[in-house]
């Protein structure tokens, strides 16, 4: 008998913690560029001045680890983080099980942004730079349109059946673009399809730095919203009843999910799956709370991309497969087998 | 203690009016029960009386424009358990029920102790207790119809608004739920505005008692006022046998007429 409400436990944290401080050893441990994992180790805990520990890399490797590898690694944890609690927050502001970061048209406006960028931007400037910022600005005309389409369409009080719609409509037409957009240029379309499949091939920390203050806002306002989820699980009348603006809350959320994964997919390209199976695992280990879920899935999404990016970069060494294509190609089978564990056990 | 006063009320959806011309007092501390066919426009009504649906005419609290109150306020006012709420199958009872305090929490709030002790009341109050940690998906329909109620009567709202509350329950169940919500109606001084289709409770637990038909009050008053054996017999079209007591308690029920044997001797 349960007295209480759902509500994040120590040892909920704790495995969560574990998870991500276990995938990140794994992510800067392990690579193509030789540095072994006892040296990385050394290093490691050299900068956190263990007593008694000295650093057994070298400058060069120094630099590869601090520069390269960890930026890298963080960017994972930081994009999946961000993608799977997003996914948790759209999958319960639509009240979804199939919602996705990608609903209100995020992904086709940044392809679109990225496409027109790498297709005809090579005299703009620096393509390496224009690109992250298309993709943003594109995600982000993409979700006011599928919101202001929704919004005309439903005048009285915008539901969340409209809204998805919206979304599919505005998505789609926004691919049709993007589609032709890279047809007119056949030498552009291996860079198109690179960073559609995502990618985390970042130098340095400047992408973390970038995205980083979008992103804290996103979780932020994300997490703060977990109870008003759970109120609007039970639909938008009866949230009204509870003396909730439904509509307003949904604004809200899905401003914040829209933005941080508008950051997000500036620097790793349109990553899948992750924002889709990391709250449905989460959710059939600790239940339907959006109290309990969503900071879990900030430590559920950020292990998963770490040790994806990590599998994506060791996996055909020195050789780099697309994370997009590990994050479903591992997912998959996972959730397969979580569902299959957790179905039988209820 | 709250009043409630409809006055020439009209709803209409897409186009089409299915309340019309509605005026009645709901004086604080009452039980006034909705009664009328399938399709009277009995739910409507209710909606239109708990905020969420656009109407004519004036509904007010106490004196007050209802639409002119806040949405929270209003929630603080009136509690509205739906005839089919929406339950996601993965919550546990206990957090459904907590949801009901949420017009006393401020917009990003949380549940405080005092919260969680008005709701393991309810629980216990309602016989919810063993299934607290349950998710609403594995309840019966029973069960649910009382985690329903339990989250309407958390919100301590003067005001509830009972959309069908008995529709799922056994008789005995029946009978304890209204028998809470009367207690919490003596006790706390709360108004009840029902929708019943089961005109014996109306006739046991209501003070007023309102007939619909077509959208239109046809009748309205004491339950031994209106619960008429020629009224109810030709709206229903069915066979309803009807005693009133010393106290005007009113017993309905269906008696089939059966020539080979004395009606009299049988009661359902």
């Amino acid at each position: 008998m349960t007295q209480r409400h759902q509500r994040l436990t120590t040892t909920n944290v704790a495995c969560g913690v574990g998870a991500v401080i276990l995938a990140l050893i794994c992510g800067v441990s392990f690579g193509p560029a030789g540095l072994r994992w006892p040296g990385v180790v050394s290093n490691l805990l050299a900068h956190v001045h263990v007593p008694g520990i000295r650093s057994t890399l070298t400058a060069r490797q120094n630099t590869i680890l601090w520069q390269i590898r960890i930026p890298r690694v963080v960017l994972a944890g930081l994009v999946g983080s961000v993608l799977s609690l997003a996914g948790g927050a759209y999958q319960g502001v639509f009240r979804n099980s199939l919602a996705d970061p990608y609903l209100l048209g995020i992904a086709a406006g940044a392809g679109l942004g990225a496409t027109t960028v790498i297709v005809y931007g090579e005299h703009w400037g620096s393509t390496s730079t224009l690109v992250p910022l298309a993709a943003f600005g594109g995600a982000l005309v993409a979700v006011v349109i599928a919101y202001s389409v929704a919004s005309l369409a439903d005048a009285r009080r915008l539901n969340s059946g409209t809204l998805l719609l919206s979304g599919i409509a505005t998505a789609s037409f926004l691919t049709a673009i993007q589609t032709f957009v890279q047809q007119t240029r056949a030498d552009t379309l291996r860079r198109v399809y690179g960073w559609i499949l995502g990618r985390l091939n970042s130098v340095g920390w400047h992408d973390v730095l970038v995205i980083l203050p979008y992103c804290m806002v996103a979780i932020v306002v994300i997490l703060l919203h977990g109870r008003l989820l759970d109120v609007l699980a039970v639909g938008d009348d009866h949230a009204e009843h509870l003396g909730v603006n439904a509509a307003r809350v949904r604004l809200i959320v899905v401003a914040a999910a829209s933005l941080g994964t508008a950051a997000a997919v500036a620097v790793s390209g349109l990553i899948g799956f992750v924002g889709l199976v990391v709250p449905h695992i989460i959710r059939l280990l600790v239940g339907s709370s959006y109290r309990v879920l969503l900071p879990l899935c900030l430590f559920g999404g950020a292990a998963f991309l770490i040790l994806s990016d990590l599998a994506a970069r060791t996996a055909v060494s020195p050789g780099e497969l697309p994370i997009g294509v590990v994050t479903a190609f591992v997912g998959a089978p996972f959730f397969a087998f979580i569902l299959r564990t957790t179905r039988r056990t209820s | 203690m709250s009043t409630m006063t409809l006055q020439n009320v009209g709803v209409e959806i897409d186009g089409h009016p299915i309340v019309d011309d509605v005026s009645f007092d709901v004086p604080a501390g009452t039980w006034l029960s909705l009664i009328g066919p399938n399709g009277a426009g009995k739910s409507t009504l209710l909606k239109a009386c708990s905020g969420s649906l656009p109407h004519t005419g004036d509904i007010t609290i106490d004196g007050r424009d209802h639409g002119r109150i806040k949405r929270k306020e209003r929630a603080r006012l009136v509690a509205h358990m739906p005839q089919r709420a929406m339950v996601p199958d993965l919550m546990p009872v206990f957090d459904f029920v907590c949801l009901g305090r949420t017009p006393h929490l401020k917009y990003l709030g949380t549940e405080s102790t005092r919260d969680l002790v008005v709701v393991r009341d309810l629980l216990e109050r309602l016989d919810l207790v063993d299934l607290a940690a349950r998710h609403l998906g594995s309840l019966s329909g029973g069960e649910l119809q009382r985690a329903v109620l339990a989250q309407a009567l958390a919100q301590q709202a003067p005001i509830l608004i009972l959309d069908e509350p008995t529709a799922a329950l056994d008789v005995g169940h029946q009978w304890t739920v209204l028998e809470l919500v009367d207690k919490m109606r003596t006790e706390c001084g709360l108004t009840v505005i029902a929708a019943l289709h089961d005109l014996g409770l109306v006739g046991q637990f209501s003070d007023l008692v309102v007939l619909l038909d077509h959208g239109r009050a046809i009748a309205s008053g004491t339950p031994a006022a209106v619960l008429t054996h020629e009224r109810l017999t030709s709206l229903y079209h069915a066979p309803l046998h009807v005693d009133v007591d010393d106290n005007g308690r009113v017993s309905i029920y269906p008696r089939r007429p059966n020539p080979t044997t004395n009606q009299g001797s049988h009661h359902d």
